[in-house]
């Protein structure tokens, strides 16, 4: 019982905000999905060249890596009992997400501009 | 990486069969994990078959007869007999409950009945649970003030402060909460596991208590404390029909209006 104490309040009220902020951010891509994405490329650029859209699926993508590395975090703090694969997992999942978070709202910029 | 696999000394093999010399209108079978470390053999499934008519109603009576009549070398723990010492915690029928207050009629078919999961065996049915009161020793499960009573003799509560501790006073620390809960069993030396966060809640909640902002700076740890991912096992287990998680989700609640 003599481990080091790490604070854990902050990641659980993260995690529980990126979780409710993507009720709504899902709901609505997928519903723009239906209607304008999937309906061929000249109207997805159409749809992503609106401020609005542009700045929505931006916050998508953030929350969703957010969201993603958080709950991978616990996963991996489960049930990988090795100490350095452990922090070298946790810090894997980091730069990853942060690289897919950072590609993809890049693209996003990309398209608007 | 956590084990998913029992490992090679661990495997329960068949073991022994005992059945009844005479034919009886109500037999039963009861099949019980057996392990002794004065030997090297692998824990195996013992079969005993009872009669029905001539035993107590209660899986725990089912032991004690084995134990008077057939096999005295089984153990297992037991004291009271009527689910308030905790003593005869086990997996019976796949649940962890006490032995006292499962009834033989709610089991159907054979009896199963295994040690608490998870837990080190020191023999047959009775684990090892010095490491479980150490962490529950960890969260000083007494009363702390530093003030005097006001009459100088006892803390008053009123009756509205009293019943914020029903359902946390009841435990009797079994420990078939913890040992139902996977999160306790890949991370029980980190995780206080249920049963000790009841006991941490209990106090907590006590109005006579006055370190309850210190008892929370303890339990603030992203193991001890939020490795309870709600699954809800302990509260669909507890054999006196308490609620861990909601303890735990409270201490939760607590610890985010404290920040």
């Amino acid at each position: 019982m003599k481990n080091i104490k790490t604070p854990g309040i902050a990641h659980w009220k993260l995690q529980r905000i990126s979780a409710l902020a993507m009720i709504p951010l899902v709901l609505w891509f997928t519903t723009s999905l239906m209607l304008t994405i999937l309906k061929g490329y000249d109207s997805s650029i159409n749809w992503l060249q609106s401020p609005f859209n542009a700045t929505g699926l931006i916050l998508l993508f953030g929350t969703l890596y957010f969201h993603a590395s958080s709950g991978l975090q616990v996963v991996i703090e489960d049930y990988v009992h090795h100490e350095g694969l452990k922090i070298a997992s946790l810090i894997l999942i980091k730069l990853l997400s942060i690289l897919l978070g950072v590609l993809s709202i890049l693209c996003v910029l990309k398209i608007y501009l | 990486m956590a084990e998913f696999a029992l490992p090679k000394h661990s495997k329960i093999v068949k073991g022994k069969e005992y059945n009844l010399d005479t034919e009886v209108a109500n037999p039963r079978k009861v099949n019980v994990y057996r392990w002794s470390p004065d030997d090297d053999e692998n824990p195996r499934i013992d079969t005993y078959t009872i009669d029905l008519d001539q035993c107590g109603p209660m899986v725990l009576d089912a032991l004690i007869k084995i134990k008077q009549e057939i096999d005295s070398s089984l153990t297992f723990r037991r004291s009271c007999r009527e689910g308030i010492c905790g003593s005869c915690s086990m997996n019976i029928d796949g649940t962890n409950t006490l032995a006292c207050l499962k009834s033989i009629e709610d089991v159907k078919g054979d009896i199963n009945i295994y040690p608490l999961p998870h837990m080190e065996v020191v023999k047959d049915l009775v684990p090892d649970l010095s490491k479980a009161y150490e962490q529950l020793t960890s969260v000083k499960p007494w009363l702390q003030s530093k003030t005097k009573p006001e009459d100088g003799k006892s803390r008053k509560q009123s009756p509205e402060q009293r019943e914020k501790i029903d359902g946390l006073w009841e435990c009797v620390l079994c420990f078939s909460c913890s040992t139902s809960c996977p999160s306790y069993w890949w991370n029980g030396d980190k995780y206080l596991g249920p049963a000790v966060l009841l006991q941490a809640y209990r106090w907590i909640a006590d109005s006579r208590d006055e370190n309850t902002d210190q008892r929370l700076e303890e339990l603030e740890d992203s193991f001890k404390l939020y490795r309870c991912h709600t699954i809800m096992n302990c509260t669909k287990t507890c054999p006196k029909g308490l609620n861990p998680a909601k303890a735990i989700g409270e201490i939760k609640k607590l610890q985010l209006e404290r920040k």
